[in-house]
């Protein structure tokens, strides 16, 4: 795609560049040629074989229009064709929920709808002309289109083909069963997010650092306890969930025990590492000051140790919640991410099991991103953060 | 204050003075003879100039004055303490060969950095920071990032944090070896001003010949496999000087006593 898009510059430079010259002819790229003709075509045969006749003759007609818009303006034909297919889903959805059962017609318009889509992407990414605020907001745009479409393909296909609930709910469904259950799903952040989670990952991230920094001065317990925390870290969940419901019973602390088992280690082997990372020179440099201990970690070393201390705490994050659910596979009270995911699939309500995963999704991707904004905030001299 | 009512008596007086002194690195293939019978003098106001070819042990003599190596015999005192006392005083200021400057600070944090630790207070620390930064032309660049500015520019910055510390002393270390010859120049005339300006003792470490006849009163030609001292050259150049004293006949007779200096040291090295 780089290629392709500096051989052929987007049309407001090409406008602009050459506004006295002959216009040159647009060169199509391959992915044009066949999406948008193609999308119209596979439309039009919908429509004979029983499909919507407007949805077809609609889509026909719009994929040769932006085939053509293309060449004067590619965020227009990107605009034409994300209406479109958004709006010819939204139809096909609708189909659904009225109980007609899908025919050839049907399901060729959802390759119509699907391929227009994918164009309307296509040109979106292609696009590298804007301000940059307009060119942040695209970034955001496309996954969010990217995401859209495949909630609307997971949609049409489980209700399309009749794919039984308990193998794949659809969309829908878990949103119906999301927005019922948001007492009881709250319930279950709380006890497993903001109890477990948190104060667990506080804990190990914490204690992990501290003893990184102590055990700094000591040659001693770097080598004594180093191998040692390997051996924790290799200690698989499984099997220390159990012990710690035994130490800490049934309720919260023997879950945030599990994650702080799970955490400890990586915060603890990162920050020895970071803790080594300043040069020679640098240290050379402390020493010309007599700076004391104290004054060389604060002001040089803990520093120089920020990005290997936040990859710590990013991989942490994800850890964190995976220790969490799962400790509750063994023994919890009646409430709790992990206790209601083994119950539910118990009872065959996937549903539910993908609503919590939901809520699993939406909560780490928010910690991990909260910490890597930080991480941004915090180590924008380094090398790979410069802008 | 204090040095300028006395500086009549400090012109005579020893900043530097080491005798017998000799580094040995043990290594697996034996002892690495650093520095070997070392025997220097070096006074206050003067510029000296460690030249000689890499191996030869010139840095390693500076960081011995730095207290960053130790000598094992011989003796050596800095303003007639050990180094590691004079470390501990801050009696000198160190420029190294590269800016190694803090990428999380401004530029005028880089420079505050050293009066941090010395715990002065802010007023004083921003009035230095400001001096020094205007000293080496870099006002205006304050609230930059090093990332942000080229090698020459960190190389002042870095020089400007020495400076901050006021020593009376100021080690460099082939501080300006990685820039171009323009820039290299430039800081080479910035550097004789200040020296000019201040009476400082500075101690100057290079393996340029121009460079260290441009710059000393005095120039320790210095030879490798030991490191040893192989000749001392006191400058008959005025202290006022400016680019244009290369060119003089006086200037390229000092440069060829240094250069033969070095090729002696060379050719006693091929020969054993």
């Amino acid at each position: 795609m780089n290629d392709s898009t500096t051989r052929e510059p987007s049309v407001p430079v090409a406008s602009a560049a050459g506004g006295a010259d002959v216009p040159k002819a647009y060169r199509y790229r391959s992915m044009e040629r066949l999406l948008l003709p193609g999308t119209s075509a596979v439309a039009l045969v919908s429509a004979l074989m029983g499909g919507s006749l407007v949805v077809g003759m609609g889509l026909a007609i719009i994929g040769l229009l932006a085939f053509w818009l293309l060449t004067h303006s590619r965020l227009s034909a990107a605009l034409i064709t994300g209406y479109a297919s958004t709006a010819a889903a939204w139809f096909l959805i609708g189909e659904l929920d009225a109980g007609n059962s899908p025919g050839p017609g049907f399901w060729l318009q959802v390759v119509a709808a699907w391929a227009m889509a994918w164009a309307c992407v296509e040109q979106l990414a292609a696009i590298n002309t804007l301000s940059r605020f307009y060119q942040l907001l695209l970034n955001i745009l496309i996954p969010l289109l990217f995401g859209l479409w495949l909630l609307i393909l997971w949609e049409l296909l489980t209700r399309g083909l009749n794919v039984p609930q308990v193998l794949l709910p659809s969309p829908s469904l878990i949103a119906e069963r999301f927005t019922e259950s948001t007492s009881i799903l709250w319930a279950d952040f709380q006890q497993t997010f903001l109890k477990a989670v948190l104060i667990g990952y506080a804990l190990g991230c914490g204690s992990g650092f501290l003893v990184a920094v102590l055990i700094d001065r000591s040659p001693f317990l770097q080598r004594g306890l180093l191998p040692i925390g390997n051996l924790v870290s290799a200690l698989p969940i499984v099997g220390v969930a159990p012990i710690m419901v035994m130490w800490f019973g049934f309720d919260w602390p023997s879950k945030a025990a599990v994650v702080v088992i799970m955490t400890f280690f990586p915060m603890l082997v990162n920050t020895v590492a970071g803790l080594s990372a300043a040069q020679p020179m640098q240290h050379d440099l402390m020493k010309t000051y007599a700076a004391s201990y104290w004054q060389s970690l604060f002001k040089l070393r803990l520093p120089e140790a920020l990005p290997f201390i936040f990859n710590a705490l990013k991989i942490n994050s994800t850890l964190a919640m995976i220790g969490a659910i799962v400790a509750e596979f063994f023994g919890t009270p009646t409430v709790g991410m992990g206790f209601r995911i083994s119950t539910e699939v118990g009872r065959m309500n996937v549903d539910m099991v993908w609503a919590e995963i939901a809520v699993a999704a939406l909560a780490g991707s928010l910690f991990y991103g909260a910490i890597a904004l930080t991480e941004r905030m915090l180590t924008f001299w380094h090398p790979s953060n410069r802008s | 204050m204090y040095e300028a009512l006395t500086t009549q008596e400090n012109q005579a007086s020893a900043v530097i003075d080491i005798a017998q002194l000799s580094l040995t690195f043990p290594t697996s293939d034996g002892d690495v003879h650093a520095l070997s019978d070392i025997n220097l003098l070096i006074n206050q106001g003067d510029f000296v100039s460690f030249i000689g070819p890499s191996g030869c042990g010139k840095t390693t003599l500076l960081r011995v004055i730095a207290d960053l190596e130790r000598a094992t015999a011989g003796s050596i005192q800095v303003n007639g303490l050990s180094p590691a006392e004079a470390r501990l005083a801050r009696a000198y200021g160190y420029v190294f060969q590269a800016a190694a400057l803090y990428p999380w600070r401004t530029i005028a944090r880089n420079v505050a950095l050293p009066l941090e630790i010395m715990g002065l207070n802010s007023r004083d620390i921003e009035q230095r920071v400001r001096h020094n930064l205007e000293l080496v032309n870099l006002s205006g660049f304050e609230k930059k990032y090093p990332w942000q500015l080229s090698g020459g520019m960190q190389q002042r910055a870095s020089i400007a944090r020495a400076l901050a510390v006021e020593p009376d002393l100021l080690l460099m270390d082939e501080p300006f070896g990685a820039l171009d010859e323009i820039v290299r120049d430039h800081l080479n005339e910035q550097l004789l001003q200040l020296w000019a300006k201040t009476n400082k003792t500075v101690v100057f470490v290079t393996h340029s010949i121009p460079e260290a006849v441009y710059l000393s009163s005095r120039i320790v030609v210095m030879s490798p496999r030991p490191g040893r001292i192989h000749d001392i050259i006191d400058s008959d150049l005025p202290r006022e000087r400016d680019l244009s004293i290369r060119e003089t006949p006086e200037f390229l007779a000092l440069a060829n006593r240094v250069r033969d200096g070095l090729r002696a040291g060379h050719s006693y090295d091929e020969v054993a």
